[in-house]
């Protein structure tokens, strides 16, 4: 409460005529950033007619573009793709990379250095040099053209290790002792104690690894080639390819690429900067 | 009484007899195990391989034989890599200073912003959340001559001539950037944002009872102090930047990397040694040298952040 007084008191008193320039200007480049978006927004709304208006609010908004790409098939399976490819992985970091980052911050055992360097060092490796094995391992185990395929390189990884393992380590080893005593065992300890007190970093770590498998591109792209499989950023590209000039159905699809991460944002805006935040400083 | 209730459901025999730390170890060896499994399968060997693949011959209808350091002195005499090199670099020494530049100018107001503080946050980030591929669409239509394209539009409204943009081997390199920069923008000023604010707040007060200017204060105390947060950032961007392929790929599908070759960087050149010529062998050699580049640029980090 006071601090909301005070903050508004230095607010009140420091409107200076700079102030209002450098928010006016801040704002301005805000509109900027998004406008962008408010154009593929707007072309999508729009028939092929309206195509050559570039009026923002489309002057005969309509919805047909989104009921042809649907009613089409193809988007609404790369659309399952991407989301069953997306969580999976998802929760699979959230699990191992949480597990082994608790286990490296949390027990005294031999080997236990080497471990963490080992995996740490991975993170020296680009993703790109792995590709080609990758590929290869693929075909040999007959991996393409399937999820698991598109998912299977990205089931944990050392970043997120390293992140875990700096919130475990902010966890009182007293917790721990105490349900020890109890007599929990140690799986039950990790998941019912230690779990719980790292909420932010965990859902930092979610919304990072969902993010990130959404918008992948350079892999499935490769391991994928019937269009089945595609995810919805590769099938948005050969879609786009085959449309070549008909920018209000290419504008829809990328709009049906982009919608549900900024809906998301939109509900989750406080725990995603935070997010955010949390990971930048500590990773 | 619950210690009692577990002793009995415990596996009777050897568990029971063990001592804690003996347990301990079972219990992180088996946490461990699925994961050391993965990264042993899914990183290190991978690793090794790519080393060894780059020196060979391997290609899709051939098997791989050790063919020494051939790939790599094609690779060096190879005028396209060459052509490559320099784009990559170009993305980087372009996009890296372009987009801190901005995103700590931003950050630096947005910090004293209150009045919709979220509100315009929001707006810079939420390009971060878009899908590279399907921006890269959204980009191209806009650098489209009139009547279709954007940009084109605007500036003959303002009498200014047409620009070619992704049709010139001049300006198609920057105009394949732009889109890279504004998407990264809002994570940079997100992460700028954290680093002003953990900048103790008596340090500005004691600068003000100095009379300090507040070009002085963000020169001596600003700047220095968020030091760390720009080293970060630096190869954060910086190997962004180096492994861009999603927008350059999508930009121009007809004939990806051009035109000419003027926007292609090393990832897109990797991707079509390997998956449109099929040869393995040279473009996992063509791997390593990124894999090189990247490390030079993490080592040069540790080097900044000892330093400090």
């Amino acid at each position: 409460m006071t601090a909301a007084v005070s903050s508004q008191g230095r607010a009140m008193s420091s409107v200076k005529p700079g102030r209002i320039v450098a928010w006016t200007l801040l704002f301005i480049g805000g509109v900027i950033m998004v406008t962008p978006l408010l154009f593929m927004l707007s072309t999508s709304l729009k028939d092929a007619s309206q195509v050559y208006d570039l009026r923002i609010i489309p002057a005969v908004p309509t919805l047909d573009n989104y009921w042809e790409i649907l009613s089409d098939g193809r988007f609404t399976r790369w659309f399952v793709n991407s989301m069953v490819v997306a969580i999976i992985v998802t929760i699979s970091n959230v699990f191992f990379d949480s597990l082994v980052g608790y286990t490296l911050a949390k027990f005294r055992f031999r080997g236990r250095y080497i471990v963490f360097i080992a995996i740490l060092s991975t993170l020296m490796i680009p993703t790109e040099m792995l590709v080609l094995p990758w590929y290869l391992m693929a075909s040999q185990f007959g991996w393409l053209d399937s999820y698991w395929g598109i998912m299977f390189p990205g089931m944990m990884t050392a970043f997120g290790t390293f992140l875990m393992k700096q919130f475990f380590e902010g966890v009182p080893d007293d917790f721990l002792e105490a349900a020890r005593i109890d007599g929990l065992n140690e799986f039950t300890i990790w998941w019912k104690i230690a779990l719980p007190l790292v909420t932010p970093a965990l859902s930092a770590l979610a919304i990072f690894t969902f993010l990130g498998n959404w918008t992948a591109f350079f892999w499935p792209l490769i391991v994928t080639t019937s269009a089945d499989l595609y995810t919805l950023p590769v099938g948005l590209s050969s879609f786009a390819v085959e449309q070549s000039v008909q920018w209000e159905k290419i504008m829809t699809g990328a709009s049906i690429a982009t919608l549900p991460t900024l809906i998301i944002f939109l509900f989750l805006q406080r725990y995603i900067v935070r997010g955010v935040m949390l990971a930048g400083l500590k990773g | 009484m619950s210690i009692a209730v577990h002793w009995e459901t415990a596996p009777s025999g050897l568990w029971s007899r063990m001592s804690l730390g003996q347990k301990q170890l079972i219990w992180a060896w088996g946490f461990l195990a699925v994961p050391l499994l993965f990264y042993v399968v899914i990183r290190f060997w991978p690793t090794f391989q790519a080393f060894y693949l780059s020196v060979t011959d391997w290609t899709i209808t051939r098997p791989a034989s050790f063919v020494g350091f051939e790939n790599y002195t094609r690779l060096y005499a190879d005028p396209l890599f060459w052509q490559v090199f320099r784009n990559t670099f170009l993305y980087l020494i372009l996009g890296t200073p372009i987009s801190l530049l901005i995103s700590f100018v931003v950050a630096y107001y947005l910090d004293r912003v209150r009045f919709m503080h979220s509100f315009i946050r929001a707006l810079y980030f939420l390009p971060f959340l878009t899908t590279a591929a399907a921006m890269a669409w959204v980009w191209r239509w806009f650098y489209q001559p009139v009547p279709i394209g954007v940009i084109n539009d605007i500036l003959s409204s303002f009498g200014i001539p047409q620009q070619p943009f992704l049709r010139s081997t001049s300006q198609a390199l920057p105009a394949v950037l732009a889109p890279a920069i504004w998407a990264g923008l809002g994570f940079q000023i997100i992460i700028f944002l954290a680093g002003l604010r953990a900048i103790p707040t008596t340090y500005y007060e004691a600068a003000r009872i100095d009379g300090l200017s507040e070009g002085a204060i963000l020169r001596r105390i600003t700047l220095p102090l968020v030091k760390p947060t720009l080293v970060f950032l630096v190869v954060f961007s910086s190997i962004g930047f180096l492994r861009i392929f999603d927008q350059v790929y999508n930009i121009n599908t007809n004939d990806p990397g051009g035109p000419l070759n003027s926007t292609k960087p090393l990832v897109l050149m990797i991707y079509q040694t390997a998956f449109s010529s099929y040869e393995m062998g040279y473009a996992a050699a063509q791997t390593v040298v990124l894999f090189l580049i990247l490390l030079a640029i993490s080592l040069l980090q540790l080097r900044i952040m000892r330093d400090r």
